[in-house]
């Protein structure tokens, strides 16, 4: 600070705790709305204050399910999720890592021409190419399947352009070093060049997490089983029911189950995940 | 770009790259092909056969006034989501950048909604904002005898999924601010208030001038979030509607294609779609090209 002046001092605790209190209000208001049997959200204004329905509200949707997605345990679609997100990071995790190895430490014909490849990955996001990717999965009968859900997401430029570029920086001597000790190339990669990397695979992998719990078009698109929908994507058939009143208190259980896994990982690993978002969008 | 000292092995780094460009050709590179091919086609109902027409697809796409409205439904989503968000975190990024005290707990508290997934922000504000038990509708009614409604009306239907949009961007806007704060040298600050600067003047015309280059780039990145990340929480809330008051380009594509089966056009509205990342894209990276060189 350059000078005191109390009034900026308390104008900008005014800031933070105003910005705080708008960040963290609608997720107040769905763990309250959560506690409380559907009667109380029936008529304005709903409480603020906790009910004495959490145990019960929650048991139900783990175990029993809502009966607007077909009585599906959320137990299932959390796990459904779960398996869809370190699916994703561990594919795009380990991908990047081999296809960045390849493209800095061999020479080889073409090289450039994966490397262009895989940056036009960045320009075609799933949403501007709906239609013939589902096409390409239905025809290989990947509808309604793990695999279906994870292994078209798992290309990623970014994750190998954040390698090859960590990779550039590690000094050449360690590879002169390993040649002279006869440790061939793939000795090198998993002795050397992987602890070397750990720090960056960890931050990667928390923005890769996040990235693949919150999936939502993707799995919209390809499950229609209800035992594979994941909870993100599954939370649009409570609340979107067209003309009916959706069931709020389960809706906002949900919601809440939904986004516990992330937002844990987040306030866990916060200096990682800094480091992971900062880095991975240069 | 590569190393001095390298590997000789004639067949290992095609092995290395083969997951990555097998998942990239199938599934990127295939599909785009694809829409690229049925924007020029028009297929029957029955999907038996169809005829090459051009670019009658785009044509039609030009003249549908549904379409150019969706257009300008993006553009008013986009740019308002933008500003609006880079605006609060801005002030929120100046604000923590100051504060010695509880700094920490302040930052975290700020970041978590970037782990909430867009759908659920859509949802949570769904929830606030409704028009018979929503405590925001019910404030709005009590406090100003404002008359909220989403259901019916369109433009509260665009502002509430814009709230939504922009809850849900603060956080990660804040993280670059900050780290755009914190690496602007204390002394040119100092330098400016021993000349008698004010906190305001300081912050027009030495913080914000260097704050630029960051600002550029998120605003690149939030209008690409805008356009094509919100997909999630138009259709868990409004879907598009009432009457396609919110139906932005994307929810229009899968729209068209998936409900909708009309292939020619979902495919001419995917390719237009592709431009404009391809453009976005294309900008953002020039202007990382300039920061390295800078």
């Amino acid at each position: 600070m350059v000078e005191n002046r109390p009034l900026l001092t308390f104008l900008t605790h005014a800031v933070l705790i105003l910005g705080v209190a708008f960040l963290c209000f609608p997720v107040w208001m769905a763990l309250v709305a959560s506690t409380h049997p559907g009667e109380a959200l029936s008529r304005s204004p709903i409480p603020l204050w906790f009910g004495d329905q959490a145990v019960e509200n929650y048991t139900q949707l783990l175990t029993g399910g809502v009966p607007a997605t077909g009585g599906v345990p959320l137990s299932q679609m959390l796990w459904n999720s779960f398996v869809m997100a370190i699916g994703i990071t561990v594919g795009k995790i380990a991908i990047s890592l081999t296809t960045a190895y390849a493209i800095v430490y061999f020479r080889f014909p073409f090289r450039m021409v994966f490397f262009w490849l895989i940056f036009i990955t960045l320009m075609l996001p799933v949403e501007v190419r709906i239609l013939p990717t589902y096409d390409v999965v239905a025809s290989l009968g990947m509808l309604n399947t793990y695999s279906g859900l994870i292994i078209p997401l798992v290309a990623s430029a970014t994750a190998t352009f954040l390698f090859r570029q960590f990779f550039l920086t590690v000094p050449d001597e360690l590879v002169e070093a390993a040649r002279i000790d006869r440790a061939g190339p793939l000795r090198f990669f998993w002795d050397i060049l992987l602890p070397l990397s750990r720090t960056n695979i960890a931050a990667l992998f928390i923005i890769l997490f996040i990235y693949g719990w919150n999936q939502y078009l993707w799995p919209l698109l390809i499950t229609t089983d209800q035992d594979l929908y994941t909870i993100v994507m599954g939370i649009q058939r409570m609340a979107n029911v067209g003309e009916e009143v959706p069931i709020w208190h389960y809706t906002m259980g949900t919601a809440i189950l939904a986004m516990i896994p992330p937002v844990f990982v987040v306030l866990a690993m916060q200096r990682l995940f800094v480091k992971g978002l900062v880095e991975s969008e240069k | 770009m590569q190393k001095r000292v390298v590997f000789r092995n004639w067949w290992l780094p095609y092995l290395l790259v083969a997951p990555q460009v097998a998942v990239t050709l199938v599934f990127f590179i295939w599909p785009a092909y694809q829409a690229l091919e049925s924007s020029l086609y028009i297929e029957d109902a029955f999907g038996f056969s169809r005829n090459f027409v051009g670019l009658e697809n785009f044509e039609a796409l030009w003249r549908d006034p549904s379409y150019l409205r969706s257009f300008r439904t993006t553009l008013v989503f986009g740019l308002s989501v933008t500003v609006l968000s880079m605006g609060m975190a801005l002030a929120l990024a100046l604000a923590a950048n100051r504060v010695i005290r509880a700094a920490t707990t302040y930052r975290t508290f700020l970041i978590w909604p970037y782990a909430v997934a867009p759908a659920l922000a859509g949802v949570l504000w769904f929830f606030m904002m409704n028009p018979s038990l929503g405590i925001v509708a019910y404030w709005l009614e009590a406090v100003f005898g404002y008359d909220w409604n989403h259901y019916v009306n369109g433009n509260q239907a665009l502002i509430m999924v814009i709230i939504a949009a922009a809850w849900k961007q603060i956080s990660y806007n804040f993280l670059f601010f900050l780290a755009g704060l914190q690496s602007i040298p204390k002394s040119l600050i100092e330098a400016a208030a021993i000349d008698g600067a004010s906190p305001a003047r300081r912050f027009w015309t030495v913080v914000f001038p260097l704050l630029s280059p960051t600002t550029f780039f998120l605003l690149v990145v939030n209008l690409v979030y805008a356009f094509f990340d919100t997909f999630a929480i138009i259709h868990a809330t409004t879907s598009g509607g009432p009457a396609d008051s919110t139906s932005i380009l994307v929810y229009k594509v899968y729209n068209t294609g998936f409900v909708g089966q009309d292939y020619g056009s979902s495919a001419a509205q995917s390719v237009v779609l592709m431009v404009l990342v391809i453009a976005m894209t294309a900008i953002q990276f020039r202007f990382v090209e300039r920061k390295v060189t800078y």
